[in-house]
């Protein structure tokens, strides 16, 4: 095993890692964080995978590696857009939570603030 | 085959670590902060893939202001009711192993050994010359894939309006609700004065030097962004009202040059986005100059978030 294929194995686990954190956490802004972490997995095992391809002496391969810095531009971008709803949520309703359960309701949170 | 170094083994644990840990952690403070640690490491390991590139760019966009607004986020959040009720034991034992699925079915993809791989590395270096780039990934991105490149500033910019449009209308052309912790004689001060002309000639470098060497627009926009971010937090400069003309023709300039010469090739080079022969370098400069403008104004403005104050006069 060379240290690129240790590389895409861990990409592997980071994506495991971000679902994970995706699907059992209930606050939006820890989801977004899971998905960030989910997306820099993806990355990763896409830059390993496309990487065995590297020949004619370069390190890596230039056309996964252009791609990877356009999709790191547009997940920032979407987690801006993101973490904006999540602060208006919060304006809205005074909760930071995307939870079902109505153990607190608005009505009351609102007067507290 | 080579052997896997002992700091390559070190490097992933302690990213597999940290990584996990910005699940598992209670407090979303700790897991923000670790998530910048994060990002660092893993542009490491870019660094281990020899895509230097990738690198800068998970470093200043991927840690630096994805950690920067996640900080602002939590900062707000604080305040707000949270709800600390999590998933139950069964369920989660379901995400956990299902998850894990996911993930041995990608290392199982990994470890595979392909039949043929394709790869257009070759085509990519021998046409480089022609446009008197010296670094592939900005030949791939000015050049082969400019399309690509001048979508990604669109939806830049796209992304910014979707966030300026969440404010309510009564603050619409008002000041972006940037967190400003103007303390005379602080540290912060101190380092807002200290940094941005450092910064800013980093960032010219970077621009400059991405058309033979790793850098390039975004790496160079971000350094920009991150010193006007400094400056505007430090309470030094104030945050400009987001309907100031200024504002916006920076923030279009970029994408708006780039087109220009993008149609421009549809007469000179017979197609869009092409560059008349023994002219490319120059277009892509100038094109690089006016964008790390443009990205520097418009990741500045998503950090700064969506306005709410509305201008004094």
């Amino acid at each position: 095993m060379n240290a690129a294929t240790l590389f895409g194995l861990s990409g592997a686990a980071l994506v495991g890692f971000g679902l994970y954190g995706l699907v059992t956490n209930p606050e939006p802004l820890r989801k977004i964080l899971a998905f960030n972490l989910l997306g820099s997995g993806v990355f990763l095992v896409f830059g390993v995978v496309s990487r065995r391809a590297a020949a004619s002496g370069l390190g890596g391969d230039p056309v996964p590696q252009a791609m990877v810095i356009t999709a790191i531009v547009v997940a920032f971008a979407a987690t801006a857009m993101a973490i904006a709803l999540v602060l208006r949520l919060l304006q809205e309703t005074g909760r930071s939570t995307l939870s079902a359960d109505n153990s607190g309701g608005t009505n009351t949170d609102r007067g507290n603030s | 085959m080579t052997i896997v170094s002992a700091f390559d083994i070190g490097l992933v644990v302690l990213i597999l670590g940290i990584g996990a840990s910005t699940i598992a952690t209670r407090g979303a403070f700790a897991a923000v902060i670790g998530f910048v640690v994060y990002g660092l490491l893993l542009s490491i390991a870019w660094v281990r893939l020899s895509a230097v590139d990738v690198a800068l760019t998970e470093a200043a966009i991927g840690g630096g202001m994805t950690g920067m607004l996640m900080l602002g986020a939590v900062a707000r959040l604080r305040l707000a009711k949270g709800n600390d009720t999590r998933a139950s034991l069964p369920v989660r034992f379901a995400a956990a192993a299902l998850c894990a699925l996911v993930a041995a079915g990608l290392a199982t993809a990994i470890l595979s050994p392909p039949e043929a791989i394709p790869t257009l590395a070759p085509m990519v270096m021998e046409n480089l010359a022609q446009s008197g780039l010296g670094n592939p990934v900005a030949g791939v991105l000015f050049v082969y894939r400019a399309l690509d490149t001048l979508l990604e500033k669109v939806v830049l910019i796209l992304a910014l309006l979707g966030v300026w449009s969440l404010a309510p209308d009564s603050v619409w052309g008002g000041i972006p609700g940037l967190r400003v912790y103007a303390r005379p004689s602080s540290t912060l001060t101190f380092l807002a004065q200290l940094l941005p002309p450092v910064g800013i000639v980093v960032a010219i470098y970077m621009c400059w030097v991405g058309a033979k060497e790793p850098g390039g627009a975004f790496q160079g926009g971000t350094v920009l962004a991150a010193m006007w971010l400094l400056v505007m937090i430090a309470g030094l400069k104030n945050v400009p009202p987001i309907s100031q003309p200024w504002l916006r023709l920076l923030l279009v300039v970029g994408p708006v040059i780039f087109l220009a010469i993008g149609l421009a090739g549809m007469v000179l080079a017979n197609a869009f986005l092409a560059y008349p022969p023994g002219y490319a370098k120059p277009l892509i400069v100038a094109v690089e100059v006016a964008l790390t403008l443009s990205i520097g104004v418009a990741l500045g403005l998503l950090a700064a978030g969506p306005p709410e104050r509305v201008q004094q006069q």
